[in-house]
């Protein structure tokens, strides 16, 4: 019989995620209340995750339309269906093999789905050349993402593949880097400007790799998961500076880049910025730019598709890339199809573009009205402060908890803020993320908040969360309430 | 290919992406009802939601429901189901799973030869240990029990063979194992401690009368508790064959029995990582295991689709092993099931040599020859494995029966005069250069 020494050890290195645990206790609650346990709540709310769509956010009505008419083409002639919708599905039924969503495609993706994605860029960057040779699609950015770390991971001891790592990231990509055998490298995010890139800290953070591995990429998110940092063109070109200095691939994850609402930023992408420093830079400067439909207007994370652009690779390692891809043949058609949707929506004068844009802004606005609504609210609790975000899904106060509640922590040796999020649970039915799930943040402890959420799951969740920590703040915690706590973990 | 889709489920996947549709007097009420379960499991009833890891909890239920229909009443556990993003995804996991050791005690895992290459790609890739089982030929590709002791004896020496992987029915062969077949692997299995991974995506394929599936479980089920209760086994089934061909949607799942419980933990914490299957074909697969009952509105339009597919792929398997066995030099095995030929040809030493010059596999010039003269693109044996000094070409048999008569009829054409090309003792200028020479050699006017 396989046992557990039987494992892969890569496997068995791959560290736990602590939201694996407070997702299940949050399962086990709602079981309970399934059963008819009474509890002080009617349900559990999840604010803990990017899950637009779970929260009770709508998907774009054209986006589903046409997928509904590419799964089942009878609906061309279905009338009440909009004349567009059944034209863009025609469309795109044409590229695919068979005219059916139902055919394989190639392993990078189908080559209209890739130009669109080219052309999309172009627009975005204000002309900056995109070749659909150099996008590879993919069952969501993560699966991409795997690949190239995958392809740089090599060495041994010293010399093992490290890839530097921003402090806090998103919760996914500590156990991602396991699974490709690489490792974490990290770098911690300047929390009192807003959670910035600091270059002195990067540099600090590769001097700590001395010995230990041999760093090969640095890894960013823009606009932050989870911080909310909007970075603005000098902070992207300090970014490039020091990757090509020390000769580190460029990983920028910027499936957020369609939500950034703070006052007087905009989303800039990396590519852009690349391109206008000079051929010594934008010729050589290997970057790796990611995108998906788990994007916060298209909130599609079910669907499973995203893609990476590839710049100043090698042809042969793109060449590898293409091959792993072919193992890998796991981009559902449908998925495909939603990323030519997300690239190319609606345009003024088409007969969708009404509802299209009257779904985008309601989107929009609510996450910025979200954003400014939870960060006043948290901001007025005592122990509680949140940098202004500008930008992404989530809010990420840090919280600064009694000494004795960090005791508390200490003697049942889980992190104060994990604590923090299962009474929570327990007591409100409120699932947050804890930050220490995100990397050690400088020792102190901080909460996730998705405020991707319909404006009233918001109003909810405040007044619950308010309640709880202001008791925790003004109590002290009871000894058998923590053996309980223990138990159910 | 061709193929058309089953409409019921375009129809159940169309209504959950788009909701709104189950208000439309278009749709029948079996559809619907599969829509509405499915989207109720989902978080936010919309299929942009991520599941869990393990998949969509009532479709994991239909599966298992389906398992123990099919196994006349062998019980499914629903808790033992995990949905995949197509059957590859489950393959790769499992095998990433399970490959440890350094040296002689590096895991060594048998595939068959000849194999579906996604096989030999992970083992490459996982830097496992490569054991290579070969299926008789001469016996219609079955598996020859005393060929898979000689393989894992060979192996024993300089590695550890811990999984054992069979495709039933094969790829790209074709063959149907016979319940005796599977006894005899499985009780080598038990044997040997072996972690047995049975490919099974083609189980609604067998079109031989002398043939049927099998499940390696319900073997297992009749063997007896001591099998039952010990030896690992994970099956694997996807939405992309049977009769449905939503190769697009990658939707499959896997059944793991007597995993150790700890070794599950870390298969669930590495499948977490991926986040979830594509919800799509989630619903796909729940559509394929949870087919309109009898008395359904859609079942008999279901039947009559399924039917015809069916039947014409059987059609399109004989039609094809005939037309090929025509051929000198060609010989096919009978197709018993999957979706491919899988002849073997012979090819003339010359042929051989003019390969081994332009450093390619023999079969591999045949086939762009064959690509090149016809235009008509078939996989070379090499790609698959075979035995040395044979030579194979794969093609499926998914062309309609018209195109097939034609296509098969050219490659006819082709393979007489490549015989005949290379067939001659003295060296033999190429066709082109031949009518070259006659132009130049004539006099004068």
């Amino acid at each position: 019989m396989t046992s557990l020494q039987n494992v892969n050890p890569r496997v068995r290195r791959i560290r736990v995620s602590p939201h694996t645990g407070l997702q299940s206790l949050a399962e086990h609650i709602t079981q309970e209340i399934a059963q008819g346990v009474q509890k002080p709540f009617k349900e559990v709310i999840d604010v803990s995750s990017g899950d637009p769509h779970k929260a009770g956010m709508k998907p774009i009505s054209f986006v589903r339309q046409v997928l509904a008419v590419c799964l089942h083409p009878e609906l061309l002639m279905n009338k009440t269906l909009p004349l567009e919708v059944r034209l863009r599905a025609q469309r795109l039924l044409e590229v695919c093999d068979g005219e059916s969503v139902g055919s394989y495609t190639n392993s990078s993706g189908l080559p209209h789905v890739k130009q669109s994605i080219a052309e999309f860029i172009m627009r975005r960057d204000v002309g900056v050349p995109s070749y659909a040779k150099d996008i590879f699609i993919s069952a969501g950015s993560q699966r991409a993402l795997v690949l190239i770390v995958k392809l740089l991971a090599s060495g041994q001891g010293e010399t093992w593949t490290g890839v530097l790592t921003p402090m806090p990231c998103p919760y996914t990509l500590p156990t991602l880097l396991d699974e490709a055998g690489v490792t974490l490298v990290p770098y911690q995010l300047m929390e009192e400007q807003g959670w910035a890139v600091d270059l002195d800290e990067l540099h600090r953070a590769l001097k700590t790799a001395q010995g230990r591995c041999s760093p090969k990429a640095i890894y960013i998110s823009n606009p932050g998961n989870p911080t909310g940092h909007v970075q603005d063109w000098k902070s992207i070109e300090e970014v490039i500076q020091f990757a090509a200095a020390e000769r580190l691939l460029l990983l920028v994850d910027e499936v957020y880049q369609d939500s950034v609402y703070g006052k007087g930023r905009d989303f800039i992408s990396y590519k852009r910025v690349l391109s206008e420093m000079g051929k010594e830079y934008s010729e050589t400067v290997e970057l790796v730019s990611l995108h998906s439909i788990s994007s916060a207007l298209m909130g599609e994370c079910g669907l499973r598709a995203g893609y990476m652009e590839l710049l100043n690779m090698d042809p042969e390692v793109m060449h590898l890339v293409d091959t792993m891809l072919c193992t890998d043949i796991s981009t559902p058609v449908t998925g495909q199809l939603a990323l030519d949707l997300m690239v190319n929506p609606p345009k003024p004068g088409d007969s969708s573009y009404d509802t299209y844009t009257q779904e985008i802004v309601f989107t929009r606005t609510t996450l910025s009205q979200n954003a400014q609504r939870a960060q006043e609210f948290l901001n007025d609790l005592p122990g509680m402060s949140s940098q202004p975000a500008m930008g992404g899904i989530y809010l990420f106060p840090r919280l600064d908890v009694p000494s004795k509640f960090l005791e508390q922590a200490k003697i049942l040796e889980v992190e104060a803020d994990v604590l923090y999020c299962q009474m929570l649970l327990e007591e409100e039915g409120v699932f947050l993320g804890a930050g220490s799930q995100y990397g050690e943040t400088a020792g102190n402890h901080h909460l996730r908040l998705c405020i991707l959420v319909p404006p009233d799951t918001l109003e909810q969740v405040l007044p619950r969360l308010a309640s709880f920590h202001l008791r925790l703040v003004d109590t002290n915690l009871h000894p058998d309430k923590s053996a309980g706590m223990r138990e159910i973990l | 290919m061709g193929q058309q889709p089953i409409t019921f489920l375009r129809q159940v996947v169309a209504l959950c992406c788009y909701p709104q549709l189950l208000e439309s007097p278009s749709f029948p009420e079996d559809a619907k009802q599969r829509a509405q379960r499915i989207l109720q499991d989902c978080g936010g009833q919309s299929l942009g939601s991520y599941s869990a890891s393990q998949g969509v909890e009532c479709i994991r239920q239909h599966v298992a429901d389906y398992i123990t229909q099919r196994d006349q009443g062998v019980p499914s556990d629903w808790n033992n189901i995990y949905l995949t993003t197509g059957a590859s995804d489950g393959i790769m996991s499992i095998l990433k799973l399970l490959v440890s050791g350094q040296d002689t005690c590096r895991t060594g895992v048998m595939i068959p030869i000849p194999q579906y290459p996604l096989y030999s790609a992970a083992i490459s890739e996982l830097e496992a240990v490569h054991i290579n089982y070969y299926l008789d030929e001469d016996n219609c590709w079955a598996l020859d029990i005393e060929e898979l002791q000689r393989a894992y004896l060979t192996a024993k020496q300089h590695c550890q063979p811990r999984v054992l992987c069979i495709i039933n029915p094969g790829n790209p062969t074709g063959q149907v194992q016979s319940k005796k077949c599977i006894e005899e692997v499985l009780h080598f299995a038990y044997e040997e401690n072996m972690f047995v991974m049975a490919d099974e995506v083609y189980q609604d394929n067998v079109y031989s009368s002398d043939c049927q599936f099998h499940s390696f479980k319900k073997v297992l089920y009749e063997m007896g508790p001591e099998y039952f209760n010990n030896v690992e086994l994970v099956s694997f089934h996807s939405t992309s064959k049977g009769y449905t061909g939503e190769c697009g949607f990658r939707g499959g799942y896997m059944e793991v029995l007597n995993m150790d419980p700890q070794v599950k933990v870390q298969l669930i914490k590495l499948l977490s990582v991926r986040l979830c299957p594509p919800v799509a074909g989630q619903a796909a697969m729940d559509v394929i295991v949870n087919p309109p009952k009898e008395h359904e509105p859609s079942y008999a339009q279901f039947t009559k689709e399924k039917s015809s597919v069916l039947d014409v792929l059987a059609h399109k398997a004989r039609l094809t092993e005939r037309i090929l066995n025509s051929v000198p030099g060609i010989k096919c095995n009978p197709v018993q099931g999957a979706m491919y030929a899988f002849p073997r040809i012979f090819i003339p030493p010359r042929a051989i040599q003019e390969a081994q010059a332009r450093s390619m596999a023999p079969d591999m010039l045949y086939c762009l020859k064959l690509l090149e003269e016809t235009g008509i693109c078939v996989v070379p044996g090499s790609g698959f494995g075979q035995r040395e000094g044979t030579y194979h070409f794969r093609m499926t048999v998914l062309p309609s029966p018209e195109k097939l008569k034609v296509l098969l009829g050219k490659l006819k054409d082709f393979h007489l005069c490549f015989l005949e090309e290379y067939s001659q003792e003295e060296p033999q200028l190429s066709r082109s250069s031949q009518h070259q020479h006659r132009e130049n050699s004539k006099p004068d006017a």
